[in-house]
C-alpha cells in the first residue's frame, strides 16, 4: 500500500464519518441530559429523505438541511413528550419511532427515488489545500466537513468550559441536585433532546445531500443504530464520539480497499464487517469485563488509566425526573 | 437573616407531614430542629429551601414575604440547604460541583473560581482539592464542599439536614466551628438533628417537632430530660409480653462488622434465644436496617459471622452463604418498604400466595391457591380479595399480607416497622400472631421507631445511634428517659 | 370470605374499574387519532384513504394465494411475539430477536445441507427445525449472558448481535454456501422439493408450520397464566428486588427468558427456510422480529391478544404488497400504519396514567 493510497483511505474515512459525527454528537447531547433517543435509525432515514426532497424542490441545499433539522427536532419532540412529560418507557417510544419513521421515509420518499438532485458543493480552502498530506486530508472537502470540525470543537468547549454545559452534564447525572441548584430540569431536557434531534436530522441530510447523495429506499439503513453504539463507545464525550465515528469510517474505507485485495472472502461481507467490528469493540470496551480487567493493574496506574478509558453513562440516563 | 415560617401545611397523600407548623429563627442564631423520624422536620426545611412546594402557609424573610416556590427562588432569596444525602455530582470534580448552578457569564473562569474556592475553604479550615473527583470524597468532605458552594452563592440562611450522620469526629468539630463562625457573621443557621448532644453543644435555641406538629421550643441550655419527653411524648407503656424464651440459641452474632459506605456498624456478640423478641430501637437509618439485612443474608458482612440454628447440627456458620440458604435455615425477613421490597405492585394476593407456596408441579393449582389466599385473607383480616393487586391495598393491609406470606414454621423473623400504618386494634392483633409464633419457638428481631411498641413487646432492647450499638438491656429495667437519651446517642 | 370483606369493597377495586375505563377511553382516542394521522398521510401522497383500505383488503384476502401468504407471514410473527412475551414479562427489551431468527435459519440450513440425501427427508426437516431452535436459543443466551454477566444493556447487546448474525448469513451466502457459478442476494441454492415442509396446494402457506406456531402460542398463554414459572417471571420483571427477597432466583429466570425467546425466534427462522423460502437468503427474517416487538408493545404484553393482532399485522403486510401496482403507493405504508398505531397507543397510555395521577392528587 503506498502513501497516496493511505491518504485516499483516510480522506474517504473522513467523508464517511462526517454524517456519523453529527448524529453521534447529537445523541451524546441528548443522552447527557438524561434522555435516550432510540429513534436514530428512523430519524436519520426520514430526515435524509425530507432534506433531499426539500433541496430538490427548492434547488437549495440549505433549505434541505433546514428541513432535515426540523424533522429531526420534531421526532425528538415526540420522544421528549413521551419520556419526560408522560413518563413512558423511552426505549419503547424510541424504538417505535425508529420503525415508523423508517417506513414513513420509504412511503413518502417513493416519488424521489433515484432522481438527481442538488448536492453540497466542494469547498477547497486556498493555500491550505496545497499543504502536503494535510491538504488533501483536511482542506479539500466541503463546508459540511468543516462544519463537523467546528461542531466537535464547539460541543467540547460547551460541555467542559461553559456554565450551561456544566448544567447540561448535571441534569443527566443527578437531576435532583441540579434542581436544588435552581435548574429547570424539564425545560432543559426538552431543549437538549430537540437540539440533539436536530443534529441527527442534519446527519440525515449530510447523507442524502453530500456523502451518499440522492435518495433510495432504506438509503441510510444501519447508520442510526451504529450512531447509538458510537455514543456508548465514546463514553458520552463528544470528542470520543467523533473519534468513534472516524474509527467506523476507517473500517468502512479499509473494507472497500480490502475487498479488492482479499480474494476468497466475498465482497458483500465487507459492507457488513465495519458494523460487526464496531459492535465487538463496543462489547469489549463497555460493561463490567473492563472493570474486572482494570482491577488487575498496579494501583498507581489504575486510576489514570481507568479515568482515561472508563466512561460510565450519565447516572440518570433514561430515568424520568419526579418532583415532590 | 431573620426567618419566619408561618402556618405551613403539607400533605403527601394521606400523610399530613406538616400540620400548621410555625418556626422563627433570629439572625445570628443557630436554631436546632429536633424530632423523631417522620416528625416532619425534613419536609419543613425542604419547603423553606423550595425543594418541596407547600400546600399552604407563608415564609417571611426579614419580615418580608418571600415567594419561595423553587430552589432557584430560595437561592435568590438567600436560603440554601445542605441535604441529608449530599445532592452533588459524584463523577465530576470538586471545582465543577462548586461552579455548577452559579450565575455568571457563558464561560467558566476556572482560575477565579478555584481562587475563590480556596479562599473560602481556608477560612473554615476545610481541606479540599479542587481537582479531586467527588466520588472519592468522604461524606464529611462532600458536606464541606456543599457548605462552601452555598456560601459562595451569598446564602444568608443555611439549613443543614442531619449533617452529623456518617462524618468523623474531626470533621464534626470543623463543621461546628464553621457554623459558629457563620452565626457570628450574622447568618442564621437551621440545624436539623435527632442528636441531643449535638444540639446541646451547638444551638442557641431548639424547636421540637412530633407527628407533623411543633410541640415546643426551648432555649439552650435545657435539661435533656425535657427535650426527650417533648420528642417522644408521654410515659412509656408497660412491658406486656408473656415469657416465651427458651434456653437454646437460634441466632448468634460474632464480631460482626457491617458497612453501606456511609455508616459502619459493629456488633461484638449477641445471642438470640428461641422464643425471644429483641427490639432494635433508634432513629431510622442508625444501623438497624443493616443489621437486619445481614441477619437475613441479604447484606454481606464486611467481617464477622452470623450463625444460625440449623435443623439438627446446632449452630452453623452462614459466612459466605447465599440468601437462599438463609431462607432454607428458616429465616423470614419483612422489609419496611412494602411496595418496593416486600410485595410486587401488579401481582394479586393470590399470586403472592402462589409465589410463597413450595411448588410440587410446574402448574399452579388455582383452586388450592385461591383457598389458601382466602384463608390468609380471613385469618389476617386483610381488606381485599384474592384478586386484589398489592398496589391497591392500603398500607396496613399490605403489612397484613406480608405477615400472611411468612412461611408457617420459622426459626427467626426479622422485621422493620412491623405495625407502621396500622391502627391500634390491628397492632395488638399482629402482635398476638407474632407472640403465638414465639410460643412455638420462633425468635423475633424487629426495628421500630415506636418506643411503646419496643417496650411492650420486647424481652430485650438494643439501641442503635448513628451506627453505635448498645449492649442488650432487659426491657423491665428501662425508663423512657434512659431510652430517649440512648437514642440521642448518650451511651 | 368473611363478613368484613363482603360488605366493604376493597379500597382499590373501584379505583381499578375507573382506571380501566379511563384507559379504554384513551386507547379509543389514540385509535381515532392514528386513523386521522394515517388518512392525512395518504391524502398527502395523493390517494383516497378509502381506496387504500379497500386495496389493502383485496391484497390480503382477495385470493386464496394472498390469504395463504397472510398465514405464511403470521407463522413467524406468532412465534416471535410468543417468545417476546417472556422477555418483556421479565422486563427486558430483546431487540436481538431479529438476529435470533437469522441464526436459527442459518443453523437449519446447515443441518439441511449436511444431512440431505443421507437420511430420510422428514427426519432432515425435523432435525433442521430442532437445529434452528437450538441456534436461536444459543444466540438468545449470548445476549442474555452479555446482559446478566457483562452488564451491557440488552438493547445494545441484541442490536449488536443482529449485525453479527446478518454478517454471518451474508458471509455464508456469498462465501462457503454460494450457488454454483454465481453468488447473489437471491440466496443459497434452493433445497430439493422433498425437503420442503408441506404446503396447501401451490400456495405459500404451510399447515405444519402454522400448527407449530399455534402450539407455541398456546404453550405461552398457558405458561403465563397457569405456571409458577410464568408467575415468577412476572415477579422478577415487575420488581427484581422484592422477587429476590421472596426467594426467587432472578439471574436464572432472566437467562431462561432470553433462551426461550431465542428458541422460538429460532424456530421462526427454521420455518422461514423449510416452509417458505427453501433456502437461506440475506433478508431471511423479513424484519418480522421487529414487527413482533411492535405487536407485543401494542397489546401490552398480554399473550391472549397475540393471535388477533398478529393476524391483523400480517394482513397489513401482505395487503400492502399490491399497493405499488394497484395505486402506485409504496408498500411500506403497512409499516407506517403499524408504527402509528403503536406510537399513539403508547402516548395514550401515558396520558391516561397522567390523568389518573392528577385526579388522585386532587
Amino acid at each position: 500500500m503506498d502513501f497516496n493510497q493511505l491518504i485516499v483511505i483516510l480522506a474517504t474515512a473522513i467523508a464517511t464519518a462526517t454524517p456519523l459525527v453529527f448524529a453521534s454528537i447529537g445523541e451524546t447531547i441528548t443522552e447527557r441530559a438524561g434522555v435516550i433517543n432510540l429513534s436514530a435509525e428512523g430519524t436519520i432515514l426520514l430526515s435524509a429523505m425530507t432534506g433531499f426532497a426539500a433541496a430538490y424542490a427548492t434547488n437549495n441545499v440549505l433549505a434541505g438541511f433546514l428541513a432535515a433539522a426540523i424533522v429531526g427536532a420534531l421526532i425528538a419532540l415526540i420522544v421528549a413528550v413521551g419520556a419526560i412529560t408522560l413518563k413512558q418507557s423511552q426505549i419503547a417510544i424510541g424504538f417505535v419511532l425508529a420503525m415508523l419513521c423508517g417506513d414513513l421515509s420509504s412511503f413518502l420518499g417513493n416519488p424521489i427515488v433515484l432522481v438527481p438532485g442538488p448536492t453540497v458543493p466542494s469547498l477547497r480552502i486556498p493555500i491550505l489545500q496545497d499543504i502536503p498530506v494535510l491538504g488533501p486530508l483536511l482542506f479539500q472537502s466541503d463546508a459540511l466537513v468543516y462544519a463537523s470540525y467546528l461542531l466537535m470543537a464547539l460541543t467540547w468547549v460547551y460541555f467542559y468550559r461553559t456554565r450551561n454545559g456544566l448544567l447540561l452534564r448535571s441534569i443527566g447525572e443527578q437531576p435532583a441536585a441540579a434542581f436544588a441548584r435552581g435548574s429547570n430540569v424539564v425545560r432543559m431536557r426538552y431543549f437538549y433532546a430537540l437540539l440533539g434531534g436536530a443534529l441527527m436530522g442534519i446527519a440525515g441530510a449530510a447523507f442524502s445531500l453530500d456523502f451518499k447523495a440522492g435518495w433510495s429506499h432504506r438509503h441510510t439503513a444501519g447508520y442510526g443504530w451504529i450512531a447509538l453504539a458510537i455514543v456508548i463507545f465514546g463514553g458520552w464525550n463528544p470528542l470520543r464520539a467523533a473519534l468513534g465515528s472516524y474509527l467506523f469510517g476507517i473500517l468502512q474505507s479499509l473494507a472497500s480497499v480490502a475487498q479488492s485485495s482479499i480474494q476468497n472472502v466475498p465482497t458483500q461481507v465487507f459492507s457488513v464487517a465495519p458494523f460487526v467490528l464496531m459492535i465487538l469493540v463496543l462489547v469489549l470496551t463497555s460493561g463490567e469485563w473492563l472493570d474486572r480487567l482494570l482491577a488487575y493493574l498496579p494501583a498507581a496506574w489504575r486510576r489514570p488509566i481507568t479515568r482515561a478509558i472508563h466512561a460510565p453513562p450519565p447516572a440518570a440516563l433514561g430515568k424520568a425526573f419526579e418532583q415532590d | 437573616m431573620n426567618v419566619q415560617l408561618q402556618h405551613i401545611y403539607k400533605n403527601f397523600g394521606a400523610v399530613q407531614a406538616n400540620d400548621d407548623v410555625s418556626l422563627s429563627v433570629e439572625s445570628g442564631a443557630i436554631h436546632g430542629l429536633l424530632g423523631e423520624n417522620g416528625a416532619g422536620k425534613s419536609t419543613l426545611v425542604k419547603i423553606l429551601s423550595g425543594f418541596i412546594t407547600r400546600d399552604r402557609g407563608e415564609i417571611l424573610l426579614n419580615g418580608q414575604p418571600a415567594g419561595i416556590k423553587t430552589p432557584a427562588d430560595a437561592i435568590r432569596a438567600g436560603v440554601g440547604m445542605l441535604h441529608q444525602d449530599p445532592l452533588d455530582f459524584p463523577p465530576m470534580t470538586v471545582l465543577d460541583n462548586f461552579v455548577s448552578g452559579r450565575p455568571g457569564g457563558l464561560f467558566i473562569n476556572q482560575r477565579a473560581a478555584s481562587h475563590e474556592f480556596k479562599a473560602l475553604t481556608s477560612q473554615f479550615n476545610f481541606e479540599l482539592d479542587v481537582d479531586e473527583q467527588v466520588s472519592n470524597l468522604t461524606v464529611g468532605e462532600r458536606q464541606q464542599l456543599e457548605i462552601v458552594r452555598l456560601l459562595a452563592l451569598g446564602v444568608q440562611t443555611l439549613i443543614l439536614d442531619e449533617p452529623t450522620t456518617g462524618i468523623s469526629a474531626s470533621q464534626k468539630s470543623a463543621l461546628f466551628a464553621a457554623l459558629k463562625k457563620l452565626a457570628a457573621q450574622g447568618k442564621s443557621v437551621i440545624f436539623v438533628s435527632h442528636k441531643l448532644d449535638d444540639v446541646a453543644e451547638l444551638c442557641h435555641a431548639v424547636t421540637v417537632m412530633r407527628a407533623g406538629h411543633v410541640v415546643g421550643t426551648a432555649t439552650i441550655p435545657c435539661p435533656s430530660a425535657r427535650l426527650v419527653s417533648m420528642m417522644f411524648g408521654r410515659e412509656l407503656a408497660a412491658p406486656s409480653k408473656p415469657q416465651t424464651c427458651r434456653d437454646d440459641v437460634v441466632l448468634q452474632v460474632q464480631h460482626l462488622a457491617l458497612s453501606d459506605g456511609r455508616m459502619d456498624v459493629r456488633i461484638d456478640r449477641l445471642d438470640v434465644h428461641c422464643g425471644e423478641v429483641i427490639g432494635l430501637a433508634g432513629l431510622e437509618g442508625s444501623g438497624q436496617r443493616l443489621f437486619l439485612l445481614a441477619c437475613a443474608g441479604i447484606l454481606r458482612p464486611a467481617a464477622g459471622d452470623v450463625r444460625l440454628h440449623a435443623a439438627r447440627n446446632g449452630l452453623s456458620s452462614m459466612a459466605g452463604k447465599p440468601y437462599h440458604d438463609f431462607l432454607k435455615a428458616g429465616v423470614g425477613y419483612l422489609p419496611a418498604d412494602r411496595l418496593r421490597e416486600g410485595l410486587i405492585w401488579g401481582l394479586t394476593i393470590q399470586d403472592h400466595v402462589a409465589l410463597r407456596t413450595p411448588a410440587s408441579s410446574a402448574f399452579i393449582d388455582r383452586d388450592s391457591t385461591r383457598q389458601n389466599a382466602e384463608l390468609a385473607i380471613q385469618t389476617f383480616n386483610i381488606r381485599g380479595r384474592t384478586d386484589t393487586r398489592a398496589g391497591q391495598l392500603s398500607g396496613g393491609n399490605q403489612q397484613r399480607t406480608q405477615l400472611a406470606l411468612l412461611p408457617p414454621a420459622l426459626n427467626l423473623v426479622l422485621m422493620e416497622h412491623p405495625t407502621r400504618g396500622l391502627d391500634i386494634e390491628s397492632t395488638i392483633w399482629v402482635w398476638q400472631q407474632l407472640i403465638a409464633r414465639c410460643q412455638a419457638g420462633t425468635a423475633i428481631l424487629f426495628a421500630s421507631s415506636d418506643l411503646d411498641e419496643i417496650v411492650q413487646y420486647s424481652d430485650r432492647v438494643i439501641v442503635f445511634s448513628g451506627g453505635k450499638v448498645s449492649a442488650p438491656i432487659d426491657t423491665t429495667s428501662l425508663s423512657a428517659e434512659t431510652l430517649g437519651e440512648m437514642i440521642g446517642g448518650k451511651f | 370470605m368473611n363478613e368484613n370483606s363482603k360488605t366493604t369493597r376493597p379500597p382499590g377495586a373501584s379505583a381499578l374499574s375507573l382506571r380501566v375505563s379511563r384507559a379504554a377511553y384513551y386507547q379509543l382516542g389514540a385509535l381515532l387519532i392514528s386513523l386521522l394521522f394515517m388518512a392525512l398521510i395518504v391524502i398527502f401522497s395523493g390517494e383516497s384513504p378509502l381506496r387504500v383500505v379497500s386495496s389493502l383488503w383485496d391484497g390480503a384476502f382477495g385470493t386464496a394465494d394472498q390469504f395463504a401468504r397472510v398465514l405464511a407471514t403470521l407463522t413467524p410473527l406468532l412465534l416471535c411475539a410468543s417468545g417476546l412475551i417472556y422477555t418483556f414479562t421479565a422486563g427486558l427489551y430483546n431487540l436481538g430477536v431479529e438476529g435470533q431468527i437469522v441464526v436459527g435459519a442459518v443453523a437449519t440450513t446447515w443441518v439441511l445441507r449436511a444431512l440431505q440425501n443421507q437420511v430420510p427427508a422428514p427426519l432432515v426437516i425435523a432435525l433442521g427445525i430442532i437445529a434452528g431452535m437450538a441456534g436461536g436459543m444459543l444466540w438468545g443466551l449470548l445476549a442474555g449472558a452479555l446482559n446478566v454477566y457483562g452488564k451491557i444493556s440488552e438493547i445494545f447487546a441484541g442490536l449488536g448481535l443482529n449485525f453479527v448474525a446478518q454478517g454471518l448469513a451474508i458471509y455464508l451466502i456469498f462465501g462457503p454456501w454460494k450457488r454454483p457459478g454465481v453468488a447473489s442476494m437471491s440466496g443459497t441454492e434452493p433445497f430439493d422439493e422433498s425437503l420442503w415442509l408441506g404446503r396447501i396446494g401451490q400456495t405459500e402457506a404451510s399447515p405444519v408450520a402454522l400448527v407449530i406456531a399455534l402450539v407455541v402460542l398456546i404453550i405461552t398463554i398457558v405458561v403465563m397464566r397457569n405456571t409458577y414459572y410464568g408467575l415468577r417471571l412476572k415477579a422478577v420483571g415487575q420488581n427484581p428486588r422484592a422477587a429476590f427477597i421472596l426467594g426467587i432466583p432472578s439471574t436464572r429466570l432472566l437467562l431462561s427468558s432470553f433462551a426461550i425467546c431465542g428458541a422460538f425466534a429460532g424456530i421462526a427462522g427454521a420455518l422461514q427456510v423449510v416452509a417458505l423460502f427453501h433456502r437461506l437468503i440475506p433478508s431471511i427474517s423479513s424484519s418480522l422480529g421487529f414487527l413482533a416487538l411492535l405487536v407485543v408493545m401494542l397489546i401490552s404484553f398480554n399473550a391472549l391478544w397475540i393471535l388477533p393482532m398478529a393476524f391483523f399485522f400480517s394482513g397489513l403486510n401482505v395487503g400492502s404488497l399490491q399497493l405499488p401496482m394497484a395505486l402506485r403507493l409504496e408498500s411500506s405504508l403497512a409499516g407506517v400504519i403499524q408504527g402509528t398505531l403503536v406510537l399513539f397507543a403508547l402516548l395514550a397510555r401515558g396520558l391516561s396514567e397522567r390523568a389518573g395521577k392528577i385526579k388522585r392528587s386532587q
